[in-house]
């Protein structure tokens, strides 16, 4: 395994009263994508929104390249090259797409050689460029997100849930993205209910269950293993399409 | 789209127009025209001067929600603040009769009173608003606290008596339109109110351009959608929050300055009179919304002057009236901006 | 029995019992304990505001919703006394119909409010119900042939509620405490004389007569407030201000309860109203109706301690205390820091409101459960010593 970009270990963190994550230990390689699977409730989206600090960590550390960057402010985290599309996509509706992606490029004017490169990725970006991204459809709106996380050079990428409620087409679209960006080496951490999606892209894959990594590995090797990917996910390989 | 259809579905699409529209036309049916005319600039100029005292209030409940019942009091301070530069420290140039002379009082009374009020607010926002963020009735509590202590201290540097404000020479009096001018010829036009015109269109303006052209606006917009997404793009809300709240103060102490020079007289509860405007203006624009709080203060102003000409008595309540009836018309305000 | 008056909702704290009992004895004898005008007014605004402070703590404290209108309704009960009396002369027909019509209007204005804050957010209802007060208070000054305009109005009481009534014939005798501590505190080592200085005799009037009547109805109203939020319908109210959603959740119309809330505070207040007007014998925009009399019936509320019903009894009183009394605290103090230019003018007669504003913010931050949760929590904690 190549040296990690991110890694928990033993991370605590609860949300109100409640206690989500009771001991999270995860390694994320560097230049792979990891998938981050498990059920409703598991505590996957607080795993990615602990990353960036956004829930309070009650014990345990999270390493980012060689920082210890727990209990950092979540501005700090995300200056430091780590970009988060939350479920919610989390797109400002009353701006236009153009306003949406100059302020993701934070550090100043959009370099247009990547503008143009986003453009080829996800074409409907250009189309609606001026309008109110509130009026984009669902999966224009994901596309805006993945477009905001990467208009800048980030060397890791927390998603959440991309393809949740999309049309196949457009979920073919977004996992050609997901290559492109393999390829270009940004280490990614995807959460995904979609197995299929998941098995195209993943190279390793972790297993959530009650707040805790219950199973860490290949992706190959969960994909071969049917009687595996029963006990952990509780779903037949191609149940989920 | 043709203009009959974009005007019957006006009150729907464009209900800050369609109200303004209203008003003035049921005004222009019961008051004399050459009347109505002044009335309705003088009406817009005090909607100008209520736009300033307004706009950093409505801003900063949009961006972080924090509902500042201390911000008559900035009113207040800055209003004492400009009118001690005027008094106090320039009496010979502001009593000159040439306006550019004035201008060298009127000014620095102007920034003075901004910068007063905008410190002051830099140490409020980190001493009073800070430690309470997200609980609405801390905050209540707190500014409602606040706005006394703020009072107390403008009683402690200034005394508790109302004080005068000399208008600059140059403001004094009106220009009259001489006959010769059809149809309006023979009215006249308070220079002050003019004045104040301008000014709030060109702090309008300049507004609307920063928050619609820069990357702070788009920020600013940004916030109010959502202030953790803002976090996660790398952004430090606090600071803007922090920028907004300084801006908006000094905004109220410019429009305080000007408040006082047009009632040529101050207490120090007069900030704490504006405030009803001031909440009626940005409850009527949609709370964080510029465009709204606009609207709102020029709604408001034109009320004021329409009824407080046919029946001065029912002036502030025919105001509430007008934010209570939009309020049941259309909960979130005229331009709402923010969902909760 | 005690324990069934306060419908086993007890001060649970020893200080707090001694301070309450304090303030009680004081007010049931007020008259034969504090001589002179200024006393026994300070008394009866006592009695007064303990029921408008309570009713506001009914919607702030239980319910936590924040209305600036309180001191509308207040207004509404003593310009419905003073009105009636003007009109009708000084019979208890007349204060009788003059409260009627000022509950029903309060009823009716309250039941509006109720409406609008189904349509509107929580944080709009705060500054919905500030622009509403603030039309009637410019609707009062402006009608001035019926409400006296910024002069007010007096109030006519009937006789039997004024001074010339005298139900005894002999003046009875008081002791006053005020003149005993003076004493002692002069001239330690004369005690009896001090004793002997302090009885007094006066005059039992009308006046008197209607302090006690505002006694008993200020402390059954309290006694009523204090049974209500430990009956289930208090419990839906404070289930309302943990968690509105919950509550609904679980098949409460929370709209109708805050509605009902809203108006019963409401009627309160009135009721409160006229009985100033009644007491204090005149009745004008600054003492019933101005925005700075609802901020001081908000620090009251939050200093004596926040959803208690003994915090509006504790605040009250300190607070009036404080509004009749600081001042003199800081003329003595003014004494010594004549002279010193900023000093001087912060510690002026006239500045106690600023350091009741300092204090009132400091509570919000460091003792937002006020002064009633605040005694609360040292008695548990010496119970339970950790």
């Amino acid at each position: 395994m190549t040296e990690p970009i991110l890694s928990l270990s033993g991370i605590r963190a609860d949300i109100a009263q409640y206690h989500i994550l009771h001991g999270v230990d995860l390694v994320i390689p560097r230049g792979e994508l990891t998938v981050l699977l498990g059920r409703n409730g598991a505590g996957k989206s607080t795993t990615l929104r602990t990353i960036m600090g956004l829930t309070t960590v009650t014990d345990g550390n999270v390493r980012y390249r060689d920082t210890d960057i727990t209990g950092w402010p979540t501005p700090r985290i995300a200056r430091s090259g780590i970009a988060f599309v939350p479920e919610s996509m989390g797109i400002f509706g009353l701006l236009t797409v153009r306003e949406n992606l100059i302020l993701a490029a934070v550090n100043g004017p959009m370099d247009e050689a990547r503008l143009d490169w986003i453009f080829a990725l996800f074409p409907p970006l250009k189309t609606f460029w001026n309008r109110p991204a509130g009026n984009l459809s669902g999966g224009q709106k994901q596309m805006l997100a993945i477009a905001r996380a990467v208009i800048e050079p980030r060397e890791l990428l927390l998603v959440d849930e991309p393809t949740k409620g999309l049309a196949p087409a457009i979920i073919n679209d977004l996992a050609d993205a997901f290559e492109q960006l393999k390829s270009q080496q940004v280490s990614i951490l995807l959460v995904e209910q979609n197995f299929n999606f998941s098995r195209r892209l993943g190279q390793s894959v972790a297993v959530m269950s009650d707040g805790a990594i219950v199973h860490a590995g290949s992706m190959a090797e969960l994909a071969d293993n049917a009687d595996l990917q029963h006990e952990l996910l509780g779903l037949a390989l191609g149940a989920h399409q | 789209m043709p203009l009959a259809h974009r005007l019957r579905h006006l009150h729907t699409d464009q209900p800050h127009l369609f109200l303004l529209a209203l008003m003035m036309i049921l005004a222009l049916l019961s008051i004399n025209p050459l009347t109505w005319l002044v009335l309705t600039i003088s009406g817009v100029a005090m909607g100008a001067m209520l736009f300033l005292m307004a706009s950093g209030m409505t801003l900063t409940f949009g961006l972080m929600g924090v509902l500042n019942l201390a911000h008559g009091a900035f009113i207040s301070l800055g209003a004492f603040a400009g009118a001690t530069v005027m008094t106090f420290w320039m009496a010979d140039t502001a009593e000159h009769a040439d306006l550019l002379v004035n201008l060298l009082a009127i000014v620095p009374a102007m920034l003075f009173a901004m910068v007063v009020a905008g410190m002051v607010g830099l140490v409020f926002e980190h001493l009073v608003i800070k430690p309470v963020y997200g609980d609405h009735l801390k905050q209540i509590l707190v500014t409602v606290g606040g706005s006394i202590i703020l009072m107390q201290l403008i009683e402690v540097v200034w005394g508790a008596n109302d004080m005068p404000v000399p208008r600059p020479e140059s403001l004094q009096g009106a220009f009259i339109v001489s006959d010769a001018v059809p149809l309006i010829g023979g009215i006249a036009l308070e220079k002050f109110r003019l004045v104040a015109v301008v000014l709030g269109l060109a702090v309008y303006g300049l507004m609307l351009w920063i928050i619609d052209r820069t990357r702070i606006g788009i920020l600013i917009r940004a916030g109010v959608e959502s202030r953790e997404m803002v976090e996660i793009q790398g952004y430090r809300i606090h600071w803007l929050f922090l920028g907004v709240f300084v801006a908006g103060s000094a905004l109220a102490g410019l429009g305080g300055t000007m408040w006082g020079m047009y009632q040529e007289i101050l207490s120090p509860h007069m900030g704490d009179e504006m405030m009803i405007s001031v909440i009626v203006v940005i409850i009527l624009g949609g709370l964080g919304s510029i465009r709204g709080c606009f609207y709102g203060a020029v709604l408001v102003g034109l009320i004021n002057l329409y009824v407080g000409f046919l029946e001065p008595r029912l002036a502030a309540v025919a105001t509430v009236g007008l934010m209570v009836g939009v309020l049941m018309w259309r909960p979130q305000g005229l331009i709402p901006v923010i969902k909760v | 029995m005690m324990n069934q008056l306060l419908s086993g909702d007890a001060p649970r704290s020893g200080i707090l019992t001694a301070v309450l009992l304090l303030i009680v004895i004081s007010l049931a004898f007020g008259p034969f304990l504090f001589p002179g005008t200024r006393a026994f007014s300070t008394l009866g605004t006592i009695c007064v505001f303990i029921i408008v402070v309570s009713a506001y703590d009914l919607m702030l404290g239980y319910t936590h919703i924040v209305s600036f209108a309180h001191t509308m309704f207040f207004g509404i009960g003593a310009y419905g006394i003073a009105m009636a009396t003007d009109g009708m002369g000084n019979s208890f027909g007349a204060i009788a119909s003059g409260l009627a019509g000022a509950l029903i209007l309060s009823l009716v204005l309250s039941l509006l409010l109720g409406l609008l804050s189904l349509r509107v957010r929580a944080i709009f209802f705060a500054l919905v119900t500030l622009a509403v007060a603030f039309a009637f208070l410019s609707v009062v000054t402006q009608l001035y042939n019926l409400t006296g305009g910024e002069d007010g109005l007096r109030v006519r009481v009937p006789r039997e509620l004024g001074p010339a009534f005298r139900p005894f014939d002999q003046p009875l005798p008081g002791f006053s405490v005020t003149r005993l501590i003076t004493a002692l505190v002069s001239d330690p080592g004369n005690p009896l004389q001090a004793f002997k200085g302090a009885i007094y005799e006066f005059r039992f009037t009308g006046r008197e007569l209607m302090y006690y009547v505002v006694f008993f109805l200020s402390a059954g109203i309290f006694l009523f407030l204090l049974r209500l939020v430990n009956s289930p319908f208090g419990r839906v109210l404070q289930a309302i201000r943990e968690n509105e959603f919950r509550a609904e959740a679980l098949g409460y119309r929370t709209v109708y309860y805050r509605t009902a809330v809203v108006i019963l505070s409401a009627l309160l207040a009135t009721v409160a109203g006229a009985t100033f007007a009644l007491i204090n014998r005149y009745v004008n925009p600054e003492n019933t109706l101005n925005f700075e009399l609802m901020v001081f019936i908000l620090l009251m509320s939050v200093i004596g301690g926040m959803g208690t019903l003994y915090g509006a009894v504790v605040g009250v009183a300190l607070f009036t205390l404080a509004q009749n009394y600081l001042q003199d605290l800081l003329r003595w103090v003014g004494g010594y820091t004549e002279g010193i230019p900023l000093l001087a003018q912060l510690t002026g007669p006239d500045r106690w409101l600023l350091w009741f504003g300092l204090l009132f913010v400091l509570s919000v931050y460091f003792f937002p459960t006020g002064i009633v949760g605040q005694f609360r929590l040292w008695a548990g904690r010496r119970r339970r010593p950790t």
